[in-house]
């Protein structure tokens, strides 16, 4: 069971459709007790970073998701916004992220003929190996919306990385904490593969 | 380096699947569930969706089929037709659409764009352009399915739209919707020249030569296909397909 936490931000039914489509079971849910039984979450997100920090940060609600992800170590995936909340923090906003990772959300530098947002389907590289991009294939593309981009501290962090302008980390992970850039659940069978991949951890 | 969006642009009568030539004659092409299970098969890069009647006839968006469209489709939707109020704009981004599609609504309330793009950010609006040439060869902006002459440039408009909020430009040229006969590359590279926002050239797709000319001399950022990809060929029988998209690949970078 996968537990997709809604806390206002994003677009939930597209990828609760997805896990429907893949017969893997989930809820979207933004109850206290619902989150606290959570055996793998799902923090999607769009909007702005501070918005979302605010939202997440509510009483009981940001105390019990460290302690799944921190304490219980459940997996966590953060989607596009979601994977820059396990930041330390955005250049978009001046709220504190999550900080379950160590890097930070930054702006594309100004390149000419490179328009910001990153919107479209774009190729990824692997970085280093992960149980949610295993057997990914090699010519994999996914969709991408967003105008931050995320820098990990150390490299092992990277799992893909993507080009736009610069070479930037398209997902991350550290141990049972997991990020993507792009959107897996309008990513066709690209999209599917990695959410099976996060569900069968 | 990204690859340029090719977006099938789908319109919708209500519950009906259909097509147009220069906004006119609408001809029924099927229905829009088998039509997108193709183009999931396919795994076309976007979809959007227009329902080319409701403003006109009064009608909300048919949320039914909407819903059944994006329980079908893993890929990015968007829709339009019909969107004239918050709460609407809203329910289609709760079905699983990430983006809404202004036209109408963008001449009669432009606050409205800012409105959306402030909630749910700029990326999830995009604003709709139709133009027509006057007998002088003048572009004018139309709106309500070609029934309206605002008599607005296209490109002040684009920029006052880009303004306003919206992420993104779908700009589609009256006079050759429907035609097969190439883009209005004139139109769409002086409006892709004026604003720093992605534009979808629409209108006029009837070759692969066409879809290139208008990415590397109109300067758009991504293609709308019509007819392309509802018909065999021109004046043939319906036929859901797609260009080849390695060839397109090639050929565009």
């Amino acid at each position: 069971m996968i537990t997709i936490i809604d806390y206002g931000m994003g677009n939930l039914g597209s990828v609760q459709n997805m896990f429907k489509y893949l017969g893997i079971p989930s809820i979207i849910t933004g109850d206290l007790g619902e989150l606290a039984k959570a055996q793998k979450i799902l923090l999607p997100g769009v909007g702005a970073f501070d918005n979302a920090m605010i939202s997440l940060n509510q009483k009981g609600f940001r105390e019990l998701l460290d302690h799944k992800a921190l304490v219980e170590k459940v997996p966590v995936l953060g989607i596009c916004l979601g994977m820059q909340l396990l930041t330390r923090g955005s250049e978009e906003g001046k709220l504190p992220g999550l900080n379950y990772i160590p890097a930070d959300t930054v702006r594309f530098p100004k390149t000419a003929g490179i328009k910001v947002p990153h919107m479209g389907w774009n190729r990824v590289v692997f970085s280093t190996p992960s149980v949610l991009t295993k057997d990914l294939p090699e010519e994999s593309r996914f969709y991408f919306v967003h105008s931050f981009r995320v820098n990990v501290d150390d490299e092992n962090n990277s799992i893909l990385k993507a080009d736009y302008g610069i070479r930037f980390d398209a997902a991350i992970q550290k141990e049972n904490i997991f990020g993507a850039q792009f959107h897996p659940e309008k990513s066709h069978k690209f999209g599917m593969h990695l959410l099976k991949n996060f569900a069968s951890i | 380096m990204l690859k340029t969006r090719i977006i099938p642009v789908l319109l919708l009568r209500n519950e009906a699947l259909v097509k147009t030539v220069n906004f006119n004659n609408a001809a029924y092409i099927g229905d829009p569930i088998n039509t997108v299970r193709i183009f999931n098969e396919l795994e076309v890069d976007e979809l959007v969706f227009l329902d080319i009647t409701a403003t006109n006839e009064k009608r909300q968006p048919n949320l039914k089929i909407l819903y059944e469209i994006s329980n079908e489709c893993f890929m990015p939707l968007g829709y339009g037709g019909g969107l004239q109020d918050f709460d609407t704009v809203k329910s289609i981004f709760s079905i699983g659409f990430e983006k809404v599609i202004l036209n109408s609504v963008t001449h009669s309330q432009p606050s409205f764009v800012t409105r959306v793009a402030e909630h749910f950010g700029n990326q999830a609006v995009v604003a709709s352009i139709d133009v027509k040439k006057s007998f002088w060869g003048k572009h004018e902006v139309y709106t309500k399915s070609r029934q309206k002459n605002t008599k607005k440039d296209p490109v002040q408009w684009a920029l006052e739209l880009e303004d306003l909020g919206a992420g993104e430009i779908i700009l589609t040229s009256i006079d050759k919707e429907g035609t097969w006969s190439g883009f209005d590359i004139g139109l769409i590279k002086k409006v892709t020249d004026a604003v720093s926002i992605p534009v979808i050239a629409h209108g006029g797709a009837g070759t692969l030569q066409h879809i290139i000319d208008v990415v590397k001399e109109g300067r758009a950022s991504a293609v709308g296909l019509g007819s392309m990809v509802v018909y065999q060929q021109k004046g043939m029988g319906v036929l859901v397909n797609f260009p080849d998209k390695q060839q397109l690949e090639y050929q565009l970078t």
